[in-house]
C-alpha cells in the first residue's frame, strides 16, 4: 500500500512537473522544474530496485547537466530575451496551429499507451519474479565483463564532447 | 505490486510531453530541456521493462543513455551559446539563413 | 542482554508482541530525531566555536560576555537574526529568492541522512534486535552523500542570480563553479576508498576498519590512503566554500557575495548550510578515513564518543586552517583543482586500483 501511493506521488510530480516546464514563460523555471521532475524520477527508480540508476539520476542529470543548463541562462541573460516575445510566441495564443500541435501531442500519448500496453505481461507487477534484486557488485561486473566495450566507447564520446564544447563556445579571436 | 503497465503509461506522457515541448516552444533552451525530458521517459521504460525481464541490461543501457544524454547536452549548449554571440536570440526562426 | 529482552517479549504474550515491534519503530524515528537535532546543535558550537578559537588565534579572548565564557552568544546571535527585518530587493525574482535558502539547507540535511554515526544499540537490552545508529543505512550510502552535495550547488548559484545584484551575481557564480570543479577531486578520492573496502555502504566502511595491525595501529584507511585523505579534506574544504577557498564570499572582495541581499532567517540559513556541510564532510571523512567509531578503551555502543572525538578535531583543523592560511585567489582557486587536484586524484585511484589488483591477486 504504501508503495502504490510512492508511485502515484512520483508519477504526479514527474508528469506534473514536466508538464509545467513546456509551459513556463522564463527558462530558470523551467529548469528548476525539471530539476524536481528528475528527482521524481529518482524514486520512481528506487521502486523498479535500482538504486544506482537512481543516485545517478541524481548525479548527473539533476546534479551536472541541469547545473550546465543554469550556467547558459544565466550566461546568456535568457529570462529577458524571453519575456519579450512571449506574448507574441506563447504556444496556447498562437491560434489554430498551437491548438493542433497539442492536440496532436495528445493522440501521441494514446498511441504510445496503446501499442506499449499491447505487450506482454503488461498487467503482472513489476519485479514478481525474483530477478537480480539492483547489487552495485553485480551491475559493476556485467558493466566490465559483457559491456566493456560501449563503456570504454562511451568515456572516448565524452572526451570527444569536452573538447567540441570548449571549442564551439569560445569566442572567435579577432585575427585582423 | 506496480504493474508494468503503470510505469510504460507514465513513461508514454513523459515522452509526449517532451515530444510537445520540442514542437510548439520557441526558445532554444526549452527545446533542449524537452529533450531531456524524453530521454527521461525512454529511461523509464528501459528500467521498467529490466526489473521486468530480470536480469541487468536495463539499467546499463539507462547508464549509457545518460552519458550520451551530458555529452549531448554539453554540446548542444555550446551550439546555443555560439548561436546567441552571433545573432542576440534564442528563437529558432531567427535563424533561418539555410532555408531556400 | 538482548536475549533477556527476547525472553521478555515472548513471555509477555502475543498481545504484547506489537508493541515490541512499535517500540523499535520508536527508537528509530527517535535516532533520526536526534540526529536532527544534534545537526542543528553542531552548526551553533560552531559558531561559537569558530569565533572563540579564532579569538583565541589572534591573541583575544572571542566572545566573552554573553553567558559564562560567552557560551550564550549563538543563541545570542539567532535572536538577533530573527528580529531584523525580512527584506526583498526590488528586482528580484520573489520566488527563487525564498527558494534558494530553502535548497541549500534541505541537501545540508539530507547529505547527512545516510551518514551513521555509531554502531548498534540495544538501549541497554530493551530492545530485541539492535538499533543501528545513524539516520539511514542505504547499500549505496557514499552515492547518495556525493548526491545531495552536488545538489548544493542549486542553493547558491539561485540565491547570486535571484537577488538581481552584482555582487550576488558574482559571487554565486563563482562559488557554483569552485563547487563542480572541486566535486571531481572530491568523488575520485571516494571512489579509491570505495575500492579498498569493496562496498558503496557507509557503515560496512567503517566496520572495514576495525581491528589492528601490529596490535596497536588501528587499520583506519588513512595509513593506507594518506594522498587520498589529503585530497579528500582539501576538495571538501572548497565543497564547503571554506579556509583559503572562501573567495567568493570573502568580505573583503565581494561584500558577502552570494548572500549579500538576504536578511533575518534567510540570511541565517546560508551559514547555518555551510556549518552543516562542513560537519557532514567530517563525518564522512571520519567514516571513511578515520575509522568512524572505531577506538579503544570502549565498548562498542559508546563508540559514538569516539565519533564525536574524530568529527570535532576534523572540524577544528577545519577552523584552524581558515584562520592561519590566506585566502586563493580565484583564478589560482580553479586552477589547482583542475591541474593539480584532480589529476593528484585520478593517479591515487589508478595506484589504488593497481595495488588491489595486485596484492589481492
Amino acid at each position: 500500500m504504501p508503495e502504490t501511493i510512492a508511485f502515484y506521488v512520483f508519477s504526479a510530480i514527474a508528469i506534473g512537473a514536466s508538464a509545467l516546464v513546456i509551459g513556463q514563460r522564463n527558462p530558470m523555471h523551467s529548469v528548476l522544474l525539471l530539476i524536481a521532475s528528475f528527482g521524481a524520477l529518482a524514486g520512481l527508480y528506487i521502486q523498479l530496485d535500482a538504486p544506482f540508476v537512481a543516485v545517478a539520476q541524481i548525479i548527473i542529470y539533476a546534479g551536472a547537466i541541469m547545473v550546465l543548463f543554469l550556467f547558459v541562462v544565466m550566461l546568456l541573460n535568457a529570462p529577458q530575451e524571453d519575456a519579450a516575445e512571449w506574448d507574441r510566441t506563447h504556444p496556447l495564443r498562437q491560434g489554430v496551429l498551437a491548438r493542433f500541435g497539442s492536440l496532436l501531442a495528445l493522440l501521441l500519448v494514446v498511441e504510445l499507451v496503446w501499442a506499449l500496453l499491447g505487450t506482454s505481461d503488461v498487467d503482472r507487477p513489476v519485479g514478481e519474479q525474483a530477478g537480480a534484486a539492483g547489487s552495485v557488485r553485480a551491475l559493476g561486473k556485467v558493466l566490465f565483463t559483457e559491456y566493456v566495450f560501449p563503456f570504454e566507447a562511451t568515456s572516448v564520446l565524452i572526451l570527444v564532447a569536452m573538447v567540441g564544447a570548449v571549442v564551439l563556445a569560445r569566442r572567435e579571436s579577432d585575427e585582423s | 505490486m506496480i504493474p508494468l503497465g503503470h510505469y510504460l503509461f507514465v513513461s508514454a506522457v513523459l515522452f509526449a510531453i517532451g515530444t510537445a515541448g520540442v514542437f510548439l516552444r520557441r526558445n532554444l533552451i526549452t527545446i533542449l530541456l524537452s529533450i531531456e525530458i524524453m530521454l527521461n521517459a525512454v529511461n523509464l521504460t528501459f528500467v521498467a521493462f529490466g526489473r521486468q525481464l530480470g536480469g541487468f541490461d536495463g539499467q546499463i543501457i539507462v547508464f549509457f543513455v545518460m552519458t550520451v544524454a551530458a555529452a549531448e547536452a554539453a554540446v548542444g549548449l555550446a551550439i546555443v551559446i555560439a548561436l546567441y554571440r552571433h545573432r542576440e536570440s534564442l528563437n529558432p526562426d531567427a535563424f533561418t539563413a539555410l532555408k531556400w | 542482554m538482548s536475549a533477556a529482552g527476547a525472553v521478555a517479549g515472548e513471555a509477555a504474550g502475543s498481545g504484547r508482541g506489537a508493541l515490541t515491534v512499535d517500540l523499535r519503530l520508536l527508537v528509530q524515528l527517535a535516532v533520526i530525531g536526534f540526529t536532527f537535532f544534534m545537526l542543528i546543535n553542531a552548526s551553533a558550537l560552531l559558531v561559537y566555536a569558530e569565533r572563540k578559537i579564532m579569538g583565541f588565534m589572534q591573541q583575544r579572548y572571542g566572545p566573552y560576555r554573553v553567558g559564562p565564557h560567552g557560551l550564550f552568544q549563538p543563541l545570542a546571535d539567532i535572536l538577533k537574526l530573527l528580529m531584523k527585518e525580512e527584506l526583498t530587493p526590488k528586482g528580484a525574482d520573489r520566488w527563487l529568492f525564498t527558494l534558494a535558502p530553502i535548497l541549500a539547507i534541505t541537501t545540508a540535511f539530507a547529505a547527512f541522512a545516510t551518514v551513521p554515526w555509531g554502531a548498534e544499540t540495544t538501549l541497554f537490552g530493551l530492545l530485541d534486535a539492535p538499533v543501528k545508529l545513524g539516520a539511514s543505512d542505504v547499500n549505496v550510502g557514499v552515492l547518495v552523500v556525493f548526491a545531495t552535495t552536488s545538489m548544493g550547488v542549486y542553493g547558491i548559484v539561485l540565491a547570486g542570480w535571484s537577488s538581481n545584484s552584482k555582487y550576488s551575481l558574482l559571487g554565486g557564480l563563482r562559488s557554483s563553479a569552485q563547487m563542480i570543479s572541486y566535486e571531481l577531486s572530491y568523488a575520485t578520492a571516494l571512489s579509491a576508498v570505495i575500492l579498498l573496502a569493496g562496498s558503496l555502504s557507509l557503515r560496512e566502511t567503517v566496520d572495514a576498519q576495525a581491528g589492528y595491525w601490529l596490535g596497536f595501529i588501528p587499520r583506519w584507511y588513512v595509513f593506507l590512503q594518506p594522498v587520498g585523505f589529503a585530497i579528500y579534506m582539501i576538495a571538501a574544504v572548497a565543497e564547503t566554500n571554506r579556509a583559503p577557498f572562501d573567495f567568493p564570499e570573502a568580505e573583503q572582495e565581494l561584500v558577502a557575495g552570494y548572500s549579500t541581499e538576504y536578511s533575518s532567517v534567510r540570511f541565517a540559513l546560508f551559514p547555518q548550510a555551510e556549518y552543516i556541510n562542513m560537519t557532514t564532510a567530517a563525518a564522512v571523512a571520519t567514516d571513511l578515513f578515520l575509522g568512524g567509531w572505531h577506538g579503544p578503551f570502549l565498548p562498542p555502543e559508546y563508540g559514538w564518543i569516539w565519533f564525536l572525538v574524530k568529527v570535532a578535531a576534523i572540524l577544528f583543523a577545519y577552523i584552524w586552517v581558515r584562520w592561519t592560511v590566506p585566502r586563493y585567489r580565484y583564478d589560482q582557486l580553479m586552477q589547482f583543482g583542475w591541474k593539480w587536484l584532480f589529476p593528484a586524484a585520478v593517479i591515487n585511484l589508478i595506484v589504488t586500483a593497481a595495488l588491489v589488483l595486485y596484492l589481492d591477486a
